[in-house]
């Protein structure tokens, strides 16, 4: 309910007409740059991406390999020059020794992977559901909505927390864990605008020239429904990077030694009182600044993508 | 009506069963209650005592096979750490938790909806376009990360208000409850803003959108041209559309809030329900995990059969059918 | 970002100028990390029931703030061959509800304790021994044990003596071991204790009421044996989270805190607030599986390196305990060398092995690993003070001299479990001695493991030495405290000498405690609210 809200900016689901979601690519880039939060919230996350995914090779630490820390460096603030190489802290160490700055740009890969795989198992699955669902119609159906409507009804903070609880902490599970509450709502959203589809002629004439099942489905329907899976799965990816920080939290998800941005900031949050704010502060900002680019991202493309809102 | 009801009913009875079946197979994987409870200088001979104390001597399947035994009779069974029915001990934290998601849902709607009318009306103004950059900041903050902030800010550096807990409570009808009090109410007011600031930018878009569509209906364009001031014309027509919708939502993410509880009870220290579970995950207290998501789950699946059955009854045009398409 | 820096710690700064509150006149109001279970003093064996159930349920003997045995409802004890024991009881006693304090609530209390049902942790480990119990006359009580079992006057302390009157008893009331009393009458069980006319005992304080989650009350019994408690009425609520403990310290919602984090105490001295502290009777130790294969080891050749006293020397050395103490545990605890803290009963006072990582280096290259192997170290994460740091930071000096470590860290719960099943190679873990002697970190840590005499239970490690073994025995067998006392040095020597265990430091138990207040600091890290006083001059502080 809450992502569905999110993905359609309230208005009640209804399927796109397919005059306007086939305009021109660049017709919905123009559109898109139109908005200056929106251009923003890209070239953060564009950056963010880039740090993350260059990050390894250009910070001075390794936070996972322990003989790169030393402990006599633990709770410097930021600034500070290390006692044992000489360099500097520019956003502090925690405890442990680790540099902050190393920390973060590790701590968004973890982040970031664990919400791109699980998007992209997700996606898969809840479109191959959702697209049989509504070519198929009938019992097969009503039996795959009725599964997403029953877990669309529980919040996906539960299910995760519940399955972490049970499988243990890992990067592994806590992608398993993401993907299971959130195929129902790609199954959902696809359904819906390919159920349009299957009621047009041109399916039919497909069915009568007895091309293959999965020919038309994949090939006809699917199109179709390309734009609203944009704007979910980007509201999704923003709530998958926040669900994961607080599973790890809550001390369910990723395993110490690989902290992601929410491990981080729950370590930090010991120190946070006692006024070093930097062991938490940064990778929170880090982490605030990722979902809000996405997000600002998503609503922009949702405006650009419904065309009930163009005028 | 009758039948899609009875439907419903079953299909979440079903629902309920097998939540409960996985988890309680679950937590009998995950370790030994024993291991944590147990004095650590107990002998074999009182460990295995203990085991047999709390029923985990025999095959998973015989423990299963009682546990649907007396749950069928309405009994969850004992918590292994407080030697009581499972289910008395959630209901003495239940009001906690509910006042908590009140509270909250009723801030979200309160301050909510004024703000997305106001960002429907006037869609281009800087107020306007500030409401909805609020509301994405508000759906982007996780849960955990704004309440370590309000913390830090009105409890740290302020001092204004208390950082935990629940504070003083006043019995009303049997239930403890804080917000009649003024130390009651100044221990609420944090964890209930931060319970309440994700659903308060969902209504805030809510609103916007369905103000936005409502204004450019005619009856409404008619009103403003019989002369009728803005104010009246928003007052009337706008909210009156918009609460239905925003009403219906509301209800079913009060299921939600229960659950995000879970995250603003630990930050806050709130003695609620939400934070029993996680206490009972670590203590692996298996009849206290699986009866809190019994319950859980009850609420709402029980919520969301009400308000689809109310909504049928405010808006005639939704017929209830099967599938929500 | 410096000017942000500045303007933080400003800010934080002037929020510790809030002034601290001084206890209301009368009312003490504590913060505590957890809550009791239950109100049933009997229900379960855990610190954090014992702690507050004491101010209403007392015992033959007491624990003092350093764990020796002192008299309580017991005047005196006495051994009267190896198997008897004789206790004077005080006399003059009266329960909560006016009735007189006799030897038949001792043979009640004792009676119901393997009767208590669901027990998570039942306290019949120390009453299984009693194979006799009758009163001489009503203040003179004989129990008898199977075997010697010196220990059964500190024992006795975890009895909490209940009104054989008030729970239903009948008039004839006899001993037998294992729940085989009779006359017991229909015994009340744990939900029962909720009702004030129930949990009736003979402390300073009798209870008021009890809200899960929210807080335990208890008021002052005017007819109380021994010197009145400073506070007419207590309230002691659970706050788990530390830093909203904290917060409720500062803000003055509460006048004491137990366990305050090490990181938060400067501010919190600066804020006013004084702070308490003394070493606690808990060792934080690495245990080894020297059990032959291990699991979780690489770079050996399917060899256990572990099973080589020279490598766990090597372990030893790498560890700078100082390091840890310092950095991790904010100088709140002491580096260890032995498994209970000197001067404690059956200890030692050995030297604490140094920081040689050089040393290390060669002993590893000796035992046949110039190039170390790989390692998991197990530890909980919500056990321990800082435990899931310390163990980080142990892997960290492990990495340094070539044992890669890998931490691996998981709640309370999953870890003894795991730990149990033998799943870590090495592993992190704590130990407090309930006796407060040498005999129970021993017996538990590095005896054999025989779990059906009770014997190396928690010993995962398996670590086994026969002499060992022998010496335990023969102290457990002799009453004579300075016999004994040597025994158990001689023992845990044994262990020590071949690095069977490495103790790393001993915990410290950190109070803080608005400014009019007083807690002499106990090392068995009970925070017991009649033992908090006003301070000499109160006013004064401020």
């Amino acid at each position: 309910m809450t992502g569905e809200i999110l993905a359609t900016g309230g208005e009640s689901a209804a399927p796109l007409r397919r005059t306007k979601a086939d305009s021109p690519l660049k017709r919905i880039l123009a559109a898109f740059f139109e908005d200056r939060l929106a251009v923003i919230g890209l070239v953060v996350f564009v950056l963010i991406a880039a740090f993350a995914v260059i990050g390894p090779w250009i910070v001075p630490q390794n936070p996972y390999d322990l003989a790169q820390l030393d402990i006599m460096d633990g709770g410097l603030p930021p600034g500070e020059t290390s006692f044992s190489t000489g360099g500097t802290y520019w956003l502090g160490t925690d405890e442990q020794g680790r540099d902050m700055l190393s920390a973060i740009a590790y701590g968004l890969r973890i982040s970031l992977l664990v919400a791109f795989v699980s998007l992209g198992c997700a996606i898969t699955i809840g479109v191959t559901l959702g697209v049989v669902a509504s070519y198929f119609g009938g019992r097969i159906d009503s039996l795959i909505m009725r599964v997403v409507d029953l877990q669309l009804s529980f919040p996906a903070i539960l299910i995760a927390l519940i399955l972490l609880a049970l499988l243990g902490r890992g990067v592994d599970k806590v992608i398993l864990a993401l993907v299971i509450v959130q195929w129902a709502y790609y199954a959902r959203t696809v359904r819906s605008s390919a159920i349009v589809e299957t009621r047009k002629d041109y399916i039919d004439a497909a069915r009568c020239l007895a091309l293959s099942h999965r020919r038309i489905m994949f090939r006809h329907l699917l199109p179709n429904c390309v734009p609203p899976l944009i704007v979910v799965a980007t509201v999704q990816i923003a709530q998958a990077i926040s669900l994961e920080a607080t599973l790890s939290f809550l001390g369910v998800g990723v395993p110490i030694t690989e902290p992601s941005l929410g491990l981080l900031i729950a370590n930090g949050y010991d120190y946070l009182l006692s006024g070093r704010y930097w062991v938490s502060i940064f990778p929170g900002i880090a982490l605030v600044a990722t979902i809000v680019a996405i997000n600002l991202v998503g609503d922009r493309l949702r405006d650009v993508l419904n065309p009930r809102l163009q005028k | 009506m009758i039948v899609y009801l009875m439907r419903r009913i079953g299909q979440s009875l079903v629902a309920i069963m097998v939540m409960a079946t996985l988890v309680f197979l679950g937590v009998y994987a995950i370790g030994n209650p024993v291991d944590v409870l147990i004095n650590p200088e107990a002998t074999q001979s009182e460990i295995a005592a203990t085991i047999a104390r709390l029923g985990l001597d025999k095959p998973l399947w015989q423990q299963f096979l009682i546990f649907v035994k007396s749950a069928l009779q309405g009994d969850l069974g004992n918590s292994f750490v407080y030697g009581r029915p499972a289910v008395d001990i959630i209901l003495e934290r239940f009001p906690a938790t509910m006042e908590l998601a009140l509270v909250a849902l009723t801030l979200s709607v309160v301050i909510g909806v004024p703000l997305g009318v106001y960002a429907g009306l006037k869609p281009e103004s800087i107020g306007g376009r500030s409401v909805m950059a609020g509301s994405i900041l508000g759906f982007s903050l996780p849960n955990f990360w704004q309440g370590m902030l309000l913390i830090l800010i009105f409890a740290v550096l302020l001092g204004w208000l208390p950082a935990g807990g629940r504070g003083e409570t006043v019995q009303v009808l049997g239930m403890r409850v804080s917000f009649l009090t003024w130390d009651g109410l100044q221990h609420l007011l944090l964890p209930a803003l931060n319970l309440a600031l994700f659903k308060m930018s969902l209504v805030i878009r809510l609103a916007r959108a369905n103000t936005r569509e409502v204004v450019t209906q005619d009856y409404v364009k008619f009103a403003r041209a019989k002369g009728l001031s803005t104010r009246r014309v928003v007052l009337v027509h706008v909210l009156k559309n918009i609460m239905i919708p925003v009403v219906t939502i509301l209800g079913l993410e009060l299921g939600s809030m229960v659950a995000f509880a879970i995250v603003t009870e630990t930050v806050f220290a709130w003695p609620g329900m939400g934070k029993l579970l996680i206490d009972s995950i670590k203590l692996l207290d298996r009849p206290l995990i699986v009866a809190y998501l019994m319950l859980t789950v009850l609420i709402i699946v029980t919520i969301n059969l009400v308000v689809d059955v109310l909504y049928s009854f405010l808006d005639p045009r939704i017929r209830l059918s099967e599938v929500k398409g | 970002m410096r000017k942000v820096s500045t303007a933080m710690a400003a800010a934080l700064v002037s929020a510790t100028m809030l002034t601290p509150a001084t206890a209301q006149d009368g009312e003490l109001t504590i913060g505590l990390k957890s809550e009791a279970t239950s109100m049933d003093p009997q229900f379960h064996n855990l610190s954090t029931n014992t702690q507050v159930l004491q101010n209403v349920f007392q015992a033959l003997v007491e624990q003092d703030a350093t764990q020796s045995p002192m008299p309580q409802l017991a005047e005196s004890w006495e051994a009267i061959d190896d198997t008897t024991w004789r206790f004077k009881l005080r006399e003059g006693v009266t329960f909560h509800d006016g009735g007189a304090f006799t030897a038949r609530d001792v043979i009640y209390s004792v009676c119901r304790i393997p009767m208590v049902e669901n027990s998570p942790s039942s306290f019949s480990i120390y009453t299984q021994q009693i194979s006799d119990m009758r009163a001489e006359d009503p203040h003179t009580l004989i129990i008898e044990t199977d075997g010697a079992n010196p220990l059964l006057p500190v024992e006795s302390a975890t009895w909490a003596i209940l009104s054989a009157e008030a729970m239903g008893a009948e008039e004839e009331l006899t001993y037998g071991p294992d729940g085989s009393c009779e006359g017991m009458g229909e015994v009340p069980q744990s939900g029962a204790f909720n009702d004030p006319a129930i949990a009736v005992g003979t402390g300073p304080y009798v209870l008021d009421s009890f809200t899960r989650g929210s807080e335990m009350v208890i008021t002052r019994y005017a007819d109380y044996w021994g010197d009145a408690p400073d506070w007419e009425r207590v309230v002691m609520r659970p706050i788990s989270s530390t830093g909203p403990r904290v917060a409720a310290l500062l803000a003055g919602d509460v006048d004491m805190i137990e366990q305050p984090p090490i990181q938060d105490i400067p501010r919190i001295e600066e804020a006013g607030f004084k702070i308490v502290d003394s070493q606690s009777n808990r060792v934080i130790y690495l245990a080894m599986d020297q059990d032959g294969e291990a699991p979780g080891l690489g770079g050996t050749d399917g060899k256990n390196p572990l099973t080589d006293a020279k490598v766990r020397q090597a372990i030893s050395l790498a560890i700078n305990r100082e390091a840890i103490v310092e950095r991790i545990m904010g100088g709140y605890a002491t580096p260890a060398a032995e498994l209970l803290p000197p001067p404690m009963f059956g200890t030692s006072g050995r030297a604490v092995d140094p920081y040689d990582p050089e040393r290390a280096k060669e002993l590893l290259a000796e035992a046949g690993y110039p190039d170390g192997f790989q390692i998991t170290l197990g530890t909980p994460n919500d056990r321990y003070v800082n435990d899931e740091q310390v163990a980080q930071a142990v892997a960290q000096m492990l990495a340094r001299i070539g044992i890669q470590t890998t931490v691996d860290a998981s709640t309370a719960s999953q870890f003894f479990s795991r730990r149990n099943k033998q799943e870590f190679p090495i592993y992190m873990a704590g130990w407090g001695a309930a006796s407060g002697e040498m005999s129970s970190p021993l017996k538990s840590l590095v005896a054999t493991h025989n779990p059906d005499a009770g014997l190396g239970v928690t010993n995962a490690g398996r670590y086994s030495n026969e002499e060992l073994d022998s010496l335990l025995g023969e102290a457990m067998k002799t009453i004579d405290d300075e016999k004994r006392s040597e025994l158990l040095q001689k023992a845990e020597g044994v262990a020590l000498d071949e690095w069977g265990i490495l103790p790393l430091h001993y915990e410290q138990t950190v109070w803080a405690l608005a400014p009019g207040l007083d807690y002499t600091p106990r090392v068995d890290q009970y925070t017991l609210a009649y033992a908090v006083t006003k301070a000499d001059g109160e006013g004064d502080a401020e």
